[in-house]
């Protein structure tokens, strides 16, 4: 089957110009809202990636962190206001460091990964409260960005960004799904079954792990940095194992089976936290909480199954 | 059939979950209220010393306020005669800059006040601008959000005076009560705050007292609760005096430990925000202590018919007497109302623009139960206070903790004159500084 015939590729394409189009209609709050659940669906497409592969990361926040802090670094300290720039940084410097330390991590599977995966983002955000330059905890403003060169108003700006984001996204997407179905992300989905025959097959184990490391570390960069320039501001909370540890449960709850679940499942379940927080403002944890419960409990196989029971019922 | 009978009926309760969530969304805003959005941590570990209070006090002052039962100058009804319709919401929301936006957007709030960390202030504060909704910061410390983040402010006002005030003023307590000090040292959380507050005393002491040593900065982990091996440190360093900027939780079990192991009668104690603490320690608290509470609030606060009037009806209500938060979030509120009230007036009685009210606002001197305020820096948007420190001594005949040795700063003494960054006011010897 051809890219361009293939039902899920159009249909991802085709999200593309209806989300920007929606863009002015929607509400100013909910366009933010699903611009930062678009950057952050990023990230947990990342944890997907690297779950079909039987690998969980309890630690992508370093990268989705790593990438933020290079676009707003770069902004705040040398002064670079170029969007694609700044994106193009975050990428750049979370597959960077993924490469590196991608040599450690391919060596470990299961608990071990997943431990060594937090560990090493728990560093980062060790470091980053200790850098006073870097505001410690309270972090630092991005400058206003600019796009090739101009400095669009506010309004025109903020729907850039957007559009760019949508963009990015769902690119990123397109391009993951087509990556799980070529060969190597088939020999990912072995790996998770039986490494070793993947490697009596002639491949080598480490050597797919290690590329799809990287691979999840660009995608979150990516996130990060989107997610900078949609929030203006950067803090370690972005390497801190919560921030992690729900990207995990986003993909759970999502479904790992589409690459589009996870990040209608990112929107939706930041919309309940927002009438979560405004409609119970001292017990919205535990309206999440309930939520997650039930989700787990009557679509074990995540938020998505409801689209896959329906295909297979009609 | 039985299976799939129960998911289906757990589905449509969620559903009707999701619709319940939706409806209160919907409901109509009256006319003749002031929707006001109140950000204040409700969950997490600063909800406790600093977040509930702050909430207590907005419930109290704005019904006070609705019924105008406050003593004067406060006693009109209302902001500029509209009814004050709070909308409380949480700080620790994972998002505070999306749920600043939902807030005004969605909410379609008049004014939002809030926000206690200074990590919100600042990720919050270009928003403000951008999205030109009249916004009041009653609690968040650093001095950065109009010397750095937002230079020309229009809708943003900080009714709170910035953290430098407690270090300059805490330096120069202890210098007086300890005119022989040669060392010092710090214990103080590793973070934004405890390093910032450090950095501040410090350069404030190299100014006052040049020659004097600074021994060890410990910066244990925010929330770490045990402090063994800093105390250990500290005891080993034999400074004459030791600065602190914990609060909540953290300052509690410090001085808990720290008595433990004879710190206290080793070296004077300063405790930067132990007013917050002196209720609820009383005895616990060695005498002699030298705590502050970031201005002139809680028992530093001066004697005025507004004070006894907040400190009664907070009492009667939450069976503990307010601290520094509460009497920040009410101060806020009486800043909003005098410039409401005072925009009114000028149109004619007619409920106010945002415009209007932030014009009011800006320079505006109001009384507050915690005294005099005045918004004079950054051109009539950062407000400055006195500030006051003392000794912490428990009265062993009434059994309540009270303060002995007060000494009030002016706010022009304790705070940097207008148009001068705080780091390079305390480096230049506080030029400008007027302390008589």
């Amino acid at each position: 089957m051809s890219v361009l015939t293939d039902r899920n590729v159009l249909v991802l394409l085709a999200a593309i110009p209806l989300l920007i189009a929606a863009g002015p209609i929607m509400p100013d709050w909910v366009r933010f809202f699903l611009q930062v659940s678009l950057a952050s669906g990023l990230a947990v497409l990342g944890v997907v990636v690297q779950m079909r592969a039987g690998l969980v990361s309890f630690g992508q926040g370093l990268y989705y962190c790593l990438g933020a802090y290079a676009a707003g670094m770069t902004g705040h300290f040398v002064g670079v206001t170029d969007v694609f720039a700044l994106l193009g940084l975050g990428i750049v410097v979370a597959a960077g460091v993924a490469v590196v330390l991608g040599f450690l991590m391919s060596r470990y599977r299961e608990i071990f990964f997943a431990m060594l995966s937090l560990a090493l983002s728990m560093i980062l955000y060790g470091l980053l409260v200790k850098a006073e330059v870097l505001g410690s905890t309270d972090g630092f403003n991005l400058p206003k960005a600019t796009f090739l060169g101009l400095a669009p108003t506010e309004q025109a700006l903020r729907f850039a960004v957007y559009a760019l984001t949508c963009a990015v996204t769902l690119l990123a997407a397109i391009f993951l799904y087509r990556y799980l179905k070529s060969p190597m992300g088939r020999i990912g989905e072995a790996i998770a079954q039986n490494e070793i025959r993947v490697e009596y097959l002639g491949s080598s184990a480490r050597t797919v792990v290690h590329i799809t490391y990287v691979l999840a570390a660009a995608l979150s960069g990516a996130g990060g940095a989107l997610a900078a320039l949609a929030n203006g501001h950067v803090d370690p909370e972005m390497a801190n194992w919560t921030t992690s540890g729900q990207f995990v449960f986003v993909a759970l709850l999502s479904g790992t089976g589409n690459v589009a679940a996870p990040l209608i499942g990112n929107f939706l379940l930041e919309m309940i936290r927002v009438y979560a927080v405004a409609w119970s403002p001292y017990t919205w944890q535990l309206i999440l909480g309930a939520t997650m419960l039930l989700v787990i409990l009557f679509l074990p196989g995540g938020l998505w199954s409801l689209v896959e029971r329906r295909k297979a019922g009609g | 059939m039985r299976y799939a009978y129960t998911k289906r009926t757990g589905l449509g309760a969620a559903a009707a979950a999701l619709l319940a969530l939706a409806a209160p969304a919907m409901a109509q805003q009256p006319a003749g209220t002031v929707k006001v959005g109140i950000v204040t941590f409700l969950s997490g570990g600063a909800a406790g010393p600093f977040g509930v209070p702050a909430r207590n006090a907005a419930e109290l002052v704005i019904e006070a306020i609705n019924a105008g039962k406050l003593p004067a100058p406060y006693s009109d009804k209302g902001f500029g005669g509209a009814t004050v319709a709070p909308v409380i919401i949480d700080e620790a929301s994972k998002n505070v800059v999306a749920d600043y936006r939902t807030l005004v957007e969605k909410e379609k709030v008049d004014l939002v006040i809030g926000y206690i960390s200074s990590g919100s202030c600042k990720a919050v504060a270009p928003v403000v601008e951008e999205i030109k909704r009249l916004t009041v910061f009653f609690d968040c410390g650093t001095p950065q959000i109009f010397e750095e983040v937002v230079t020309k402010p229009a809708y943003l006002f900080r009714t709170g005076a910035h953290a430098t005030m407690d270090s300059v003023a805490a330096a120069r307590y202890l210098l007086e009560r300890k005119k022989d000090l040669k060392s010092y040292a710090g214990i103080n959380q590793n973070y934004a705050w405890g390093q910032d507050s450090w950095n501040d005393f410090d350069a404030a002491m190299k100014a006052l007292k040049p020659g004097v040593a600074t021994k060890t900065s410990q910066m244990p982990k925010i929330f770490a609760g045990q402090y063994g091996t800093e105390i250990s440190a500290l005891l080993a360093d034999q400074p004459d005096a030791v600065h602190s900027s914990f609060w909540g939780g953290d300052m509690e079990a410090f001085v808990l430990q720290a008595q433990g192991r004879g710190l206290f009668g080793k070296m004077q104690v300063v405790l930067t925000t132990g007013e917050t603490a002196m209720h609820r320690l009383g005895a616990q608290m060695p005498n002699g202590t030298i705590i502050g509470g970031r201005g002139t609030h809680g028992n530093f606060a001066p004697k005025s018919e507004l004070n006894d009037w907040f400190r009664k009806a907070y009492y009667d209500r939450f069976a503990t007497w307010p601290t520094y938060p509460s009497y920040k979030m009410a101060l806020a509120l009486l800043g909003v109302k005098a410039a409401y009230d005072k925009a009114a007036k000028a149109a004619g009685g007619k409920l106010p623009t945002q415009e209007q009210v932030a014009a009011a606002l800006k320079g505006l001197e109001f009384d507050s139960p915690s005294g005099k305020v005045r918004m004079a820096l950054s051109g009539g948007h950062q407000a400055i206070q006195d500030t006051a420190y003392a000794e912490h001594t428990f009265d062993k005949a009434t059994n309540q903790a009270v303060l002995a040795n007060v000494k009030v700063y002016k706010a022009e003494c304790v705070n940097p004159p207008e148009g001068i960054k705080s780091a390079d006011w305390i480096k230049s010897g506080f030029k400008g500084a007027k302390c008589d």
